[in-house]
């Protein structure tokens, strides 16, 4: 209980400070991440309820995170070609190094796009 | 010191299938005279580029798996960047990340028979008690 509490007091404050990035809303929006309705963030206000985010590795059990499998990688970037944050994906730190690690390889051989949607 | 490697490299869309393979021989030829070994040749066909690459769109993919040592990935590098109608590679090493999978997958099938050793005699004590 005392999480969760911590859990979205703890983004509110973020989302304060980074409203001034365009970039954010458009990311995942049924992951309920910031840009939802967050304005009461005041003691007592908490009317969303959100569902505890967890590593996808890590409950599939998927190991392998390989620069060739496309599909896969998509998954955690985003529209603009940027890779999602481990704060919007829930992905775990020993996942998310790799995870970043062979999106930039896949970026190298021209299998992800560096910037923008793949032509 | 062998370790093995993956090249994956992209040649021009237009490359006919002789020239190919041509290349390919090139390089094959390249690894074994240098003490290494090709593990598999794998042609992934023609795909979109994620971004224009010496304003092509599209590129013929390639997979090399090569056993051998850093020098004769220099050499082949080397060999590629030279070549015309190679337009990009990468080089990845994997038999370290290959090594780590497959202690992984060790350590779950190990789990995986011990749970299933003890699941199955209290399978065996249940049955009769059902039926009693």
């Amino acid at each position: 209980m005392a999480d969760e509490i911590r859990a979205t007091s703890g983004p509110a404050g973020e989302t304060t400070g980074a409203s001034e990035r365009p970039d954010r809303g458009e990311r995942r929006p049924p992951r309920g991440g910031p840009g939802g309705p967050r304005g009461e963030g005041g003691p007592g206000g908490r009317k969303y309820f959100r569902r505890k985010k967890v590593c996808k590795f890590c409950v599939e059990k998927i190991e392998a995170i390989n620069y060739k499998d496309v599909r896969l990688l998509t998954q955690f970037v985003a529209e603009s070609g940027k890779i999602v944050p481990r704060r919007l994906s829930g992905v775990c730190t020993p996942h998310q190094r790799r995870l970043s690690s062979a999106i930039k390889q896949a970026r190298n051989i021209a299998l992800l796009p560096f910037a923008g949607r793949a032509s | 010191m062998n370790r093995t490697y993956e090249l994956m490299f992209i040649v021009r869309p237009d490359m006919t299938e002789e020239d190919q393979d041509k290349l390919i021989s090139t390089l094959e030829s390249a690894v074994t005279s240098t003490g290494g070994q090709v593990k598999n040749v794998d042609r992934m066909g023609k795909r979109r580029l994620a971004y224009k690459v010496r304003k092509f769109q599209d590129g013929i993919y390639m997979l090399l798996t090569v056993e051998g040592s850093g020098g004769l990935i220099h050499e082949l590098e080397r060999r590629l960047r030279v070549s015309e109608p190679v337009i990009k590679f990468l080089t990845v090493r994997i038999d370290e990340e290959q090594k780590r999978l497959d202690k992984i997958k060790a350590i779950r099938d190990a789990r995986r028979k011990t749970s299933t050793a003890v699941a199955t005699p209290e399978a065996a004590g249940e049955a009769p008690a059902v039926t009693a």
